[in-house]
């Protein structure tokens, strides 16, 4: 149990890193990992040990984030897949045009083409682990995975309009 | 599969080389073949350039200190107040308690019967249509997805039972794969229902609702239907009309429902003699 313990808690810095990504905000990523958290240590009983203690809490990170996408969708008659979130308007908190405009690209997606990309580019799982953490099977992984970056470097080569700002490359 | 030389390279085998997942031996052979196409090399190339901003802009988040208010143990630090709100049912506002002006923030809105869809409002019957929807506003509720906790498994039943003014016990879904979380009542059409919350380990929810107000309608066999990401699963069986919804699918719906079926029918088997079962649907 305490092993345990110490093993979620040591996750907590790539999980808060996570959640930056599909959120690009501070607080509501740690809005997300807290959620997450708190249901990870009611059922801590429940894991039994099965399979890997970071794609559990992962998952339980993704199930959190979907929670909150079904109850803030704006137009409920669209599958919840499908549903993309606004891009929200914030400072740009530095002065690297490029960087913001990653930011800005990354959410542009939809939010399960994000989770894949980040799973796989930033929290460098591999292709099996990110189905396992989102429940769904490789072909999903890999189609998400490819629509994703298809995206993003649309938006980014600026084929595809971003909100305000031009790329600058 | 050592010697997959003549196996042509794919899509997906692109994306795994600029992951890094690929065999030795493998990715040698798909550089040899990006090497002849300089367009597919180029497209490869921007995604792992791609890879590397995404980790320029988020690894910095890792060397953070931990926020003060993420639990860093069960039962973290922001639960004994928690209990205490919620036992003495008020509301603290304090500059100090941000983390409990924020659960209430979270309380979700209502959601509009528009949510679903128009076809399925004809056929769905109205407890069932009723359970989606608050199945849909308390289920993502983190902090206070119930009113009474399954710690207070006796004063959730007596409770229930009171306000229902029958006998009511939350089944035990250990067998499939949930555990109670707890209960609550809200307002139905014409008085009180029971809300009864579960998780599974994985943390998805699923909620039992249970009414009175089908009865009149005569058993039936297990109904389903879908409210975009809502499963349900619903039955009238004597006094009760239950649905069990959750975003896991059909099948695994339906042997929760089976387990509901089987715990909760012997309690009934003096209504049950009461009321001829009508043929089924």
């Amino acid at each position: 149990m305490q092993d345990i313990s110490t093993q979620i808690v040591a996750c907590i810095p790539n999980l808060r890193r996570y959640a930056r990504g599909l959120t690009g905000s501070k607080d509501a990523a740690d809005d997300l990992v807290q959620d997450a958290l708190e249901r990870a240590w009611k059922r801590i009983s429940l894991w039994q040990r099965r399979g890997d203690l970071r794609a559990w809490l992962f998952s339980i990170l993704h199930n959190v984030f979907i929670d909150q996408q079904r109850s803030k969708r704006a137009s409920p008659e669209e599958p919840m897949g499908e549903v993309e979130i606004s891009t929200p308007v914030r400072a740009t908190q530095t002065d690297m045009l490029e960087v913001a405009d990653l930011d800005r690209a990354l959410l542009r997606l939809p939010p399960e083409q994000r989770e894949v990309l980040l799973l796989v580019a930033v929290e460098q799982m591999t292709y099996e682990q990110v189905g396992a953490a989102l429940g769904v099977p490789l072909g999903t992984v890999m189609s998400r995975l490819s629509r994703a970056r298809e995206r993003l470097r649309a938006v980014l080569d600026g084929r595809e309009s971003t909100s305000r700002l031009k790329v600058v490359k | 599969m050592s010697d997959n030389r003549g196996v042509p390279v794919t899509e997906a085998d692109l994306h795994a080389y600029a992951d890094g997942q690929l065999p030795e031996a493998r990715r040698l052979q798909v550089e040899a073949f990006l090497a002849g196409r300089p367009e597919e090399r180029a497209r490869v190339n921007a995604w792992m350039q791609d890879n590397r901003a995404l980790r320029a802009l988020l690894d910095p988040v890792i060397a953070e200190p931990i926020p003060v208010r993420l639990p860093l143990a069960p039962g973290g630090r922001v639960l004994p107040w928690r209990q205490f709100a919620m036992a003495a049912s008020i509301a603290l506002v304090s500059a100090g308690a941000g983390w409990l002006s924020r659960g209430m923030l979270l309380e979700p809105a209502p959601q509009p019967l528009a949510s679903i869809g128009v076809d399925q409002r004809q056929s769905m019957a109205g407890f069932a249509r009723r359970a989606a929807v608050a199945h849909v506003v308390y289920s993502p509720d983190v902090r206070r997805p119930v009113e009474v906790g399954a710690d207070q498994e006796d004063q959730l039943v007596a409770w229930l039972s009171k306000r229902l003014d029958a006998p009511l016990k939350p089944p035990h879904l250990g067998r499939v794969g949930y555990e109670l979380i707890g209960g609550r009542l809200l307002p139905g059409e014409q008085g009180p229902v029971a809300q009864f919350m579960y998780h599974d380990s994985y943390g998805q929810r699923l909620t039992l609702y249970v009414t009175r107000e089908a009865a009149a309608a005569g058993d039936t066999a297990f109904r389903f239907a879908q409210d975009g990401p809502v499963n349900v699963f619903y039955w009238v069986d004597g006094r009760f009309g239950y649905a069990i919804s959750a975003g896991a699918d059909k099948s695994a719906l339906r042997l929760v429902a089976q387990e509901v079926y089987r715990q909760l029918a012997p309690t009934d088997i003096d209504q049950r003699q009461v009321n001829e079962r009508k043929s089924k649907p």
